[in-house]
């Protein structure tokens, strides 16, 4: 027995050892760290259980079967972030580069059906060279494999990927079809296809940072949520990340104790909104202010300045935050700004973290660069995505809600359950000046006249009392008492049913 | 008495104007410009006027404006605060015209006041001490060593018509005033084609030490001692205390009757100050008289316990004054803290914003101590361009010096304020600074102290370790809040060590904390043991702890693994890790901040409306650079470190795409 156990003992310390001290040291000196380690950070301390520590591969073509480290390049199985359950897997970088082969795929593939299984959500630590060029095909087949469970997870249990090393080629489509990618600035990037094919293909000349480093992806590209300094950075953010999250849609969104009062009054947001029409302010502040401790998780904070997406906690329950941002291109809606609104109203949608809306939107950004890009399909992602959403949502305007962009941003016709506005809302077709240009054509010459009618409009119009009438707006509400009622509001909310039609699915106009 | 009294001005002075009127019975009218809408002062006056547009020559300062004010309010009197019309003697005789009284001295001893020449010689006059000088041409060099015997070394011998030190000379002896004369006179001959010199006692070690006098229109004129204003910035003064830690009571009592006796000569009633420049042997000469209620005045209530404003209403009300030189008591140690919105790690430049967070430490008054805050601002309200700014006076009082210093560090610490910057961690940084502490500054301490500008503060040791104990303790809170969040496996919860790893400003301390219900005790690895106790919950953005028995208060944000603390102003960036998390942690690599960048690219697609710097131009961190529409929204770019304007590629009306380039820099 004792043989047996010393045996045991020192398969599992070979395995541990990955890809040997030299490749490790060299894994250090890049400022990344080892799967293992990376795992480490990610769960609470000593929580980790190992799957298929002993697997290896079974090709026997270009000499491989004189190497076969156990675990194949990649450690997986499950442990706790903060007490609750997630399953992880973890590419080792020092075992044939991370590679993915045949049984490396497998080893994924087990977890992930676990997690479905079991209900719990499924991070992904990419650091890979790709597929395992000696295995071929079969490892091709690994890949979609990955994809198809990645796709049957949509939406059932939460995936995060972390891309804290390179992730090129097919390797990229697994991330691209979880619900968030982190990662790290300077020693990550994902592309399609890597500089070097870029500059055969089409003589252009791109640094792999330039091509497919954090910065392009979170800026840029968008197919990263957010990008942090380092691996150890990375790890401790997702496991905040992880708290705002439910375990699976068949779960309630977590709820923490709270240290914040429901009722808190904030005098300060009765002066947010400046005396000046076109003046911006922060909604950020509006955000930080009517969250518990102003704890803001935002979601791609770099890229579609215009809108802010994030998730925040009312009551120690988390909410997902939409919110037009003023400081940026007046906080209208763009093609990006409804793409990324658009993706996480549905993620939220899926897994029932009710909706707060905040509306300061001049409408959509006119442009033929926008009218070309198929600004009204992206603008339908938005519209769709909140007329869908069957979650609690609540809406706060707090000053324009102009046009096709009031509609949209989660209005009281796309099935709002609370729609709130602020005394300085202005609830309305378009902006005092244009309209007064449309309806009063002729009296253009007369800019005394004009400037009248510019005044009937705005006391007529620009404010939130004509939707009030109508009953699209359910109550004109005091600034500084919005967090009260937006508590009470979803706190009302918390035993709402309601179901769309029987579908096989929807066609979102992608 | 006043029934109803006009206040022509904004800001803290109008507020605390309005406070004394208020007790005394007496309505106040408040006046205010477009961007003072929503200011505190219109707040609590008891009627407001609108007087004209943001800047202030035209609202604040135009005369037919507030005097329209007063005839349309039917205010008796006005109190004109400080700065606009406080010393404008066109104000005080339209109001005596109108049969208005003014809160303030005859138009007079304005007049005579406010010309440096005339008052100088009436100082000398009345028997002040004046610094010594010869106003007479000088000749030759033997003149000027003459002189120089007369006034006394060491002397300036100075340029009539120089300026920025050119043709300056500082003498010791006959010798270096010999050879000063004559080159500053070639000097002043070249570069102002008049080389006319005079020569005057050089001060040295100077203090700027000011004595608050209150007059009635009855024959009495008290003294209520003195303030030290020797903490100033370029002339802008930013700590002041009462009393001065340099005077003995000989000197303060001789300051105080020749101060009486000037007023006394030119029929001074209501409330002045005398200011004197005091030298390194405690000889004291006039400079200036302020004919009204000074900015630093509360640091004089605090130790006499008189009220100047309400003695200010009192006596133009035309009441006697109710006490006398020997009633007027000097109690205790009060000091004053200027809060500008000044960003001081940008050299002091003006920012201007939102106040999202004001809250200003609690204000008390007891036996022991007082704290008060004079404030003209809000949290929510608006730091516009257009006037001062200082956006509040905080002020301690105790019986000593030492405890005054004390209550103020901490009040300081509990003072919170976002949204701007602000000089909350340089106003520290003088509080804990030795030269302060011993009372021996000058008025070039700042200069001195930070002569490359301030950089923030770096904790010492000490404090450092009491900050680490508190932190620790601190996380561990924090953590054992995350673990008992919802959905966890029963049985299989997150256990929170005790054994942390803290990291602060370049240094480690390994601690292992040791709860109970009522605190924790952080074990040091040296084995010391610190206690630590608070009601702080994770969140709240303002922690009061006793670290070791002793108050600590904390400035506190989340940061990832840790905190953002601030407090006795430094601003550092704590980790709390465990020791397998530092493990790891000390495998990243240090990263350089990211290359900086030469341009300045568009944010938005817009039309540019204004590009404020021309090519060659030296610009601030923070300063505007242009401004951009985009969606009919102006936005201000600003520069994001000092740098020098190579070349502007676009100018205003140009429509720029997203990074195209604005500017280049050097």
């Amino acid at each position: 027995m004792k043989d047996i156990l010393q045996e045991l003992e020192s398969r599992r310390e070979t395995a541990r050892l990955g890809g040997g001290a030299a490749r490790v040291a060299a894994q250090h000196g890049k400022g990344k760290l080892t799967a293992r380690e990376r795992i480490e950070l990610l769960l609470d301390e000593g929580s980790f259980e190992e799957f298929d520590m002993f697997v290896a591969h079974r090709c026997t073509d270009f000499g491989m079967e004189q190497q076969r480290p156990a675990g194949d390049g990649v450690v997986t199985g499950w442990g706790t972030v903060n007490g609750r359950m997630v399953y992880v897997f973890s590419q080792d970088f020092t075992v044939f580069g991370g590679s993915l082969s045949e049984t490396h795929a497998q080893k994924i593939c087990k977890i992930m059906d676990m997690a479905m299984q079991n209900g719990t959500p499924i991070i992904g630590i990419n650091d890979s060279g790709g597929a395992r060029i000696q295995e071929g095909v079969a490892s091709l087949a690994g890949y979609a494999e990955v994809f198809q469970r990645n796709i049957m997870a949509s939406g059932v249990v939460p995936q995060i990927s972390l891309v804290m090393g390179p992730c090129a080629g097919g390797a990229v489509y697994s991330p691209a079809m979880t619900d968030f990618i982190f990662m790290v600035k300077d020693t990550s990037y994902m592309f399609v296809t890597g500089p070097d094919v870029v500059k055969t293909v089409t003589n252009e000349v791109v640094t792999a940072e330039e091509l497919g480093g954090a910065t392009t992806h979170t800026r840029k590209s968008s197919v990263a949520d957010a990008a942090f300094e380092n691996d150890v950075e990375t790890l401790a953010e997702t496991r905040r990340l992880i708290d705002f999250l439910p375990l699976s849609n068949r779960e309630k969104p977590p709820v923490r104790p709270f240290f914040d009062d429901v009722s808190r009054v904030e005098p300060s947001l009765d002066t947010l909104i400046p005396a000046n029409a076109h003046t911006p302010y922060d909604m950020k502040e509006l955000i930080l202010k009517l969250a518990d401790e102003a704890d803001f998780f935002e979601i791609q904070a770099e890229f579609a300045k215009n809108i802010l997406t994030g998730f925040i906690r009312l009551e120690g329950s988390t909410v997902g935050v939409v919110a037009n941002q003023p400081t940026v291109l007046a906080g209208c809606l763009d093609i990006d700004a409804s793409r990324k609104a658009a993706r996480f109203v549905r993620f939220c949608d899926a897994f029932e973290i009710p909706l707060l809306t905040l509306v300061d939107v001049p409408g959509f950004l006119p442009g033929t660069a926008q009218e070309y890009g198929g600004v009204i399909k992206h603008g339908a992602k938005l519209l769709f995505a909140y007329g869908e959403a069957t979650v609690p949502k609540v809406t706060v305007i707090t000053r324009k809600a102009y046009g096709g962009a009031y509609d949209v941003m989660s209005s009281k016709h796309l099935r709002g359950d609370f729609n709130y506005a602020w005394p300085t809302a202005e609830i309305a077709v378009m902006g005092a000046k244009g309209a007064v240009e449309i309806l009063y054509r002729s009296e253009l010459g007369d800019p005394a006249r004009i400037a009248e009618r510019t005044r009937d409009y705005e006391a007529r119009f620009a404010n939130p009392f004509v939707a009030a009438e109508k009953g699209f707006i359910d109550e004109v509400i005091q600034p500084s008492l919005t967090r009260r009622r937006v508590c009470r509001a979803f706190a009302s909310l918390r035993g709402k049913k309601q179901q769309n039609p029987w579908k096989k699915h929807d066609n979102i106009p992608l | 008495m006043f029934k109803k009294i006009l206040i022509a001005n904004r800001g803290e002075i109008a507020c605390r104007v309005i406070k004394t009127a208020r007790r005394m019975g007496i309505a106040t009218v408040a006046i205010y410009s477009d961007a003072d809408r929503n200011a505190l002062h219109v707040k609590m006056a008891d009627e407001v006027i609108h007087v004209g547009p943001a800047p202030a020559n035209q609202s604040y300062i135009v005369i037919d404006k507030v005097m329209t004010a007063i005839t349309s309010t039917g205010a008796e009197a006005v109190h004109p605060g400080y700065g606009f019309l406080s010393e404008n003697p066109k104000f005080a005789q339209a109001l005596e015209a109108a049969g208005v009284a003014f809160i303030g001295p005859p138009v007079k001893a304005i007049e005579a006041m406010g010309d440096k020449i005339t008052s100088k010689k009436l100082a000398q006059a009345a028997g002040v001490s004046t610094v010594p000088g010869y106003m007479g041409l000088i000749t030759d060099a033997e003149e000027a060593v003459t002189i120089s015997r007369q006034i006394g070394y060491p002397v300036m011998i100075k340029a009539s018509a120089g300026g920025g030190g050119k043709g300056m000379r500082i003498a010791w002896t006959d010798e270096e005033a010999r050879e000063g004369f004559q080159s500053s006179r070639n000097e002043a001959a070249a570069s102002f084609g008049d080389d006319r010199i005079f020569i005057e006692k050089f001060v040295t070690q100077p203090r700027h030490i000011e004595i608050q006098l209150l007059a009635d229109g009855h024959g009495n004129t008290l003294y209520l001692h003195e303030r030290e204003c020797s903490i100033q910035r370029r002339n802008q003064k930013v700590i002041e205390e009462a009393p001065s830690p340099f005077l003995d009571p000989a000197t303060r009592k001789a300051m105080g009757e020749q101060a009486c006796a000037l007023a006394a000569a030119v029929g001074y009633t209501s409330a002045g100050t005398v200011e004197f420049i005091v030298d390194g042997q405690r000889n004291f000469y006039f400079l200036e008289m302020n004919t009204r209620l000074q900015v630093e005045h509360p640091v004089t209530e605090l130790i006499t316990g008189i009220d100047i404003v309400e003695q200010m209403i009192r006596v133009a009300a035309g009441e006697k004054l109710s006490f006398g030189q020997a009633d007027v008591q000097l109690n205790g140690w009060a000091m004053e803290s200027r809060l500008y919105a000044e960003d001081p790690y940008r050299n002091f430049l003006p920012s201007i914003g939102r106040l999202t967070r004001y809250r200003p430490p609690a204000e008390e008054k007891n036996l022991a101590s007082a704290v008060r805050n004079d404030t003209g601002v809000f949290e929510g309200g608006e730091i516009t361009m257009y006037y001062d700014p200082m956006i509040a006076k905080l002020c301690t009082w105790a019986p000593t010096r030492a405890e005054a210093i004390e209550g103020m560090r901490t009040a300081l610490d509990a003072f919170e304020v976002e949204g701007i910057g602000h000089n909350l961690p340089f106003l520290s940084a003088v509080m804990d600074h030795p030269r302060f502490v011993d009372g021996a500054m000058t008025t070039a301490f700042i200069s001195e102290e930070w002569p490359e500008g301030f950089q923030g503060v770096a904790l010492p040791s000490g404090a450092l370790r009491r900050v680490a104990a508190a932190t620790a303790a601190m996380h561990r809170v924090t953590e054992i809040r995350r673990a008992r969040i919802s959905g966890r496996m029963d049985n299989h919860e997150r256990k929170v060590g005790t054994d942390w790893i803290v990291s602060l400003q370049g240094q480690t301390f390994p601690v292992s904390i040791k709860a109970d219900r009522a605190g924790a005790d952080i074990r040091f690895e040296d084995a010391e043991v610190v206690r630590v106790t608070s009601d702080w919950t994770p969140g709240s953005p303002l922690a009061r702890l006793f670290v070791g028995g002793v108050p600590l208060i904390l400035k506190v944000a989340k940061a990832t693994s840790g905190f953002r603390i601030r407090t006795r102003g430094a601003d550092l960036r704590v980790h709390i890790r465990t020791p397998r998390q530092a493990e790891l942690a000390a495998l990243m690599p240090v990263k350089l901040p990211p290359d900086t960048s030469k341009f300045l690219l568009c944010p938005m697609p817009g039309l540019v409306v204004r590009i404020n710097v021309a090519e060659g131009d030296e610009v601030q961190e923070g300063q505007a650079l242009c401004t951009v529409e985009a969606m009919k929204m102006e936005n201000i770019l600003r520069a994001e470190r000092k740098a020098v304007v190579r070349k502007l590629n676009a100018a205003a009306g140009a429509s720029l795409k997203v990074d195209d380039i604005i500017m280049e820099f050097e």
